[in-house]
């Protein structure tokens, strides 16, 4: 979990959802960051266990922060820039066929 | 520079493409621009900087003591950059480096992907600037939400300034590890311990290497930064195993120290035992790679122009062997001239006059660099993990204790063996987590070393695409008739 | 076994699920066997294929091979101690439209009339039972119950492993050069010394046509890189291997949810470095038909493509059987990216015949000695 730090530069907000949960983050941050920042924990259950995962390098090398974006699964929280409106869902497992359409 | 957006605003050929706006990449970019050359650079990142100068026009940190005095450095850098004539493709990804058919060889095809969308243009020059990961660092409950790299956290202080909410302890061993406690304790965060691994007995070898050092412009910076984290830190040396506990999410770090175990409630823990080349690229594009003894990790080979094994493309910066970021600046440039040079944009004469200068700085940069690499080596228990339960791919969750049986009951002598047994390698990551962990493992269970064992062959697409975006690429062979009996 | 073991009963050149199985073969019929391989068993065509485990669509020449081969893979675990990853869940090919069908339809007769049972005709309605993602308006296809697949190097080891516990003595990373007659023995001359035996077996793959050359048998091999590609894991939509009958595409869908995707578009191959180039506007093509035909698979996440480096003879046959020329010499290469499946048989009916002479499968329309008019000499 984290936070912002004091005398950070204040940006414009953003408005997102994460699993249906309205949210606030700030422009020029990715996915990634955006959910740290609202202390979302778990990000993607894998599809081998179901175990829950959470981003761990932030810089597009592990893949653990695949989230569900606007209905596309496999996106790369760290890599993506959050946008106002963006529906973020937590990757359950496998891909379901609905949110495979690319 | 100008920015490039939308991936069909991309020329359909550049001289020179160069991969990663880290120090190396901006150097190349912007010294074969000022040659003349028509320069594409392709980075992942939605600003310029690479991960050590990582946000450095964006970033929402104000306290400039937070960050640093070196990090402050790129800003010369990116603003040369800016200066030049680069196309500069942000947010785009290349996923594929191969010799183009129809120009015989002379040029190379690189398939890139924006937005979520394709494209394949080609380039007469590659040079990758593809840096630096954080070396894996594989204990038990390192997948647990909870636990990062410390690098991930310092990429969420320079982007976002965000830092761990909460008790914090970061643990491993290297010049970052030291940069970064000092940096979020600057920032604010709440930093309860730092467990050094660094192996007491790496001092007799490194010893031998300090003469350099004690010349080296990483002396003064090191012992400031060690200090500094030493005196207003809890710092704990000679940790010797490190497990993570808590169920579904960190809620400890377990640590052994002289013998004795110990258990430190937090809330986060950043990990980090120094950085390896990024290789994903350059293997999958043919380079050859050696394993380096003293940095114990796979480096391309490479000459005296950072020109690798393939002709045509060469490699600068960090994903060359780590050098660290001033350094790469200045292989950068030098990778720029050759290139040039390659094109018959300057003569040989040329090329050397201008490099002169730059391999006198960076000889300066990298001298010492051999002490650092030498004290920081991991310790073994923390190369092959010993606890057999400890997920190795995280991808595929696969163990320590499988790669070893595989390795002993079905003589399975390399990793790209072992992916068709365990599957280790194959997820998305392509192995960048698991990779150095499978080659150690089976080095030491067949009594034979990771440049015995090998590496694994990595395959196009070097980052994901989808299906869609495959489908969407000019076809080479319209829909032949299948060979049906 | 000795690792310095010189001569053998058998020296099998190529360590691939061919030249694993017949190794394997000759030692259960107690003949002592030397397996020479330059890289690692399975390092090309036999570890990075489709795995595809497949009696459709054969050639009618080849069908007794397959047959025999269909019966060893479905006890597959009780002949290497492995299940190889193999599961059988059918082939089934996809006609995408009534011309395609009706070309099912007469090839299916023709197979019915020569005695094979094992390709069926099926309507539509099936066709969407077996493979409900398959697009709506394909009208039928052609399935082959007991087809399956396996994983080609897990299973291509075990065949190694099985031969090697069996007494062969297995020399990986011994690069064969030259292979000349001395006195009643033929040697093996390599990168690690000298080998002499009085059979030898060609079983080397790509690299089979300069074996064949020195031996005063050459052949049209051409060096071909099939490429393939393969998902992120996806929820399970379809349990049979899907081919088309009118575009190029292999299908299929493992337990793990990846998918992989193939067809036998072809990449650059370059043997002598071991390496191959991708085509990625054929990969386009690959990709385009499956994004016509599984719509369902338009967002998938292409994690790696890649090639292996394979034989393959002009009338897409292999060489298989003794030798025109010489006594003692047999070949079994150029499988022309369909020899998966005939590995695990084909080394049985190899040991066969150089240990009894004979096999009653027949091979006819295998031999090398077709080609002996048409190769350069």
């Amino acid at each position: 979990m984290f936070r912002q730090m004091r005398d950070a530069e204040s940006a414009a907000t953003l408005s997102f959802s994460f699993d249906g949960r309205p949210l606030i983050g700030r422009a020029g941050d990715t996915v990634a960051a955006s959910l740290l920042a609202n202390g979302v924990t778990i990000c993607r259950e894998t599809p081998v266990s179901g175990a829950p995962r959470a981003p761990y390098c932030l810089m597009g090398v592990c893949f653990e922060c695949l989230v569900v974006i606007d209905g596309v699964g496999n996106r790369q929280g760290c890599m993506v820039p959050l946008r106002d409106g963006m529906t973020i869902e937590t990757q359950h497992g496998r891909r379901q066929p609905e949110e495979m359409q690319g | 520079m100008k920015p490039l957006t939308d991936i069909g605003q991309l020329a359909e050929h550049y001289d020179l493409a160069v991969v990663g706006a880290g120090p190396a990449g901006l150097s190349a970019a912007a010294r074969a621009s000022e040659i003349g050359l028509s320069v594409l650079l392709v980075d992942e990142n939605p600003a310029p900087g690479g991960q050590i100068y990582r946000s450095i026009t964006t970033t929402p940190v104000t306290d400039r003591a937070v960050l640093g005095v070196d990090y402050w450095r790129g800003a010369d850098i990116v603003a040369r950059f800016e200066r030049s004539a680069t196309a500069y493709a942000a947010r785009c990804t290349v996923w594929s480096i191969a010799p183009d058919a129809e120009s015989d060889g002379a040029s190379f095809e690189i398939g890139l992907s924006l937005d979520g969308r394709a494209r394949l243009i080609t380039a007469g020059q590659v040079v990758l600037a593809t840096g630096a990961q954080e070396r894996p660092f594989p204990i038990p409950g390192w997948t647990l939400p909870g636990v990062m790299t410390a690098g991930a956290a310092q990429i969420a202080l320079k982007s976002s300034a965000i830092i761990p909410k909460g008790r914090t302890v970061i643990a491993g061993c290297g010049p970052l590890l030291y940069l970064l406690a000092g940096q979020l304790a600057a920032a604010g965060a709440e930093i309860v311990a730092v467990l050094d691994t660094t192996p007491r007995r790496n001092w007799p070898a490194a010893l031998a290497a300090l003469p350099d050092f004690l010349r080296s412009p990483y002396l003064a910076k090191g012992l400031k930064l060690m200090a500094k984290a030493r005196r207003s830190l809890r710092f704990l040396g000679g940790v010797t195993s490190l497990a993570v506990e808590g169920s579904g999410q960190l809620s400890a770090i377990r640590f052994e120290r002289g013998g004795a175990s110990q258990s430190i409630a937090c809330d986060t823990l950043l990990l980090h035992q120094g950085v390896i080349p990024s290789v994903n690229l350059s293997n999958a594009a043919g380079c050859a790679h050696d394993f380096d003894p003293v940095q114990h990790c796979w480096v391309p080979q490479i000459d005296d122009w950072f020109a690798s094994s393939v002709p045509g493309i060469a490699i600068a910066g960090d994903g060359a062997g780590i050098g660290g970021a001033e350094s790469a600046a200045l292989r950068g440039e030098i990778a720029a001239l050759d290139a040039a040079r390659r094109l018959g944009r300057i003569t040989i004469p040329e090329r050397d006059n201008h490099a002169a200068p730059i391999r006198t700085a960076l000889a300066r940069t990298l001298r010492g660099r051999r002490f650092l690499d030498l004290l920081y080596k991991p310790a073994a228990q923390f190369l092959a993990p010993t606890v057999d339960e400890t997920i190795i791919c995280r991808c595929e969750e696969v163990t320590a204790g499988q790669v070893r049986d595989a390795a002993k009951r079905l003589g399975v002598t390399g990793p790209n063996q072992m992916k068709a047994f365990l599957r280790c390698g194959m997820g998305p990551c392509q192995g960048r987590l698991c990779g150095p962990t499978v080659v150690e493992l089976i080095a030491e269970t067949r009594g034979t070393t990771p440049a015995e064992v090998g590496y694994y062959r990595l395959r196009p697409p070097v980052k994901p695409v989808t299906l869609a975006e495959l489908a969407s690429l000019p076809q080479s062979e319209a829909a032949v008739k299948a060979v049906v009996r | 076994m000795s690792a310095e073991r010189r001569s053998a009963d058998v020296i099998v050149i190529g360590g691939g699920i061919h030249g694993c199985s017949t190794a394997l073969h000759c030692a259960l019929r107690g003949l002592s066997v030397i397996l020479i391989e330059k890289d690692h068993a399975g390092r090309h065509a036999s570890g990075v294929n489709a795995g595809g485990v497949r009696q459709l669509a054969r050639h009618v020449a080849e069908i007794p091979l397959s047959n025999a081969s269909m019966a060893i893979w479905h006890g597959i675990a009780e002949l290497v101690d492995d299940d190889c990853g193999f599961t059988s869940d059918g082939q089934v090919l996809v006609a995408e439209n009534e011309a395609d069908l009706a070309g099912c339809r007469a090839r299916v007769e023709d197979l019915n009339l020569r005695g094979f049972h094992h390709e069926e005709m099926i309507d539509a309605r099936e066709l969407r039972e077996i493979v409900p993602a398959v697009s709506e308006t394909c009208p039928g296809g052609v399935i082959s119950r007991r087809d399956g697949a396996a994983i080609p190097l897990r299973a291509t080891q075990a065949f190694k492993r099985k031969a090697s516990e069996r007494g062969a003595t297995i020399r990986e990373g011994v690069k064969v050069t030259k292979v000349e007659r001395d006195g009643a023995n033929w040697r093996v001359v390599t990168d690690a010394g000298d080998f002499l035996s009085p059979r030898i077996v060609n079983a080397a793959g790509a690299w089979a046509d300069r074996i064949a050359a020195d031996l005063g048998e050459p052949v049209p091999l051409e060096v071909i890189a099939p490429m393939l590609m393969i998902t992120a894991p996806m929820p399970a939509f379809i349990k049979p291997v899907v081919i088309l009958r009118g575009r190029k595409l292999s299908f299929k869908q493992f337990g793990n949810g990846t998918v992989l995707i193939g067809g036998g578009y072809l990449g650059r191959a370059i043997r002598d470095e071991n390496r191959t180039i991708l085509d990625w506007g054929k990969l386009a093509t690959n990709a385009k038909t499956v994004w016509d035909l599984f719509p369902i698979m338009r967002g998938a996440p292409i994690l790696r493509a890649w090639a292996g480096i394979e034989a393959r003879m002009p009338d897409d046959l292999p060489c298989f059987g003794p030798s025109a020329k010489h006594e003692g010499v047999y070949h079994q290469f150029g499988f022309s990216a369909h020899g998966f499946q005939l590995g695990p048989g084909a080394g049985a009916v190899m040991a066969e015949i150089i240990a009894t002479g004979h096999s009653n499968v027949p091979i006819d329309g295998l031999d090398i000695a077709r080609f002996a008019a048409s190769a350069p000499h």
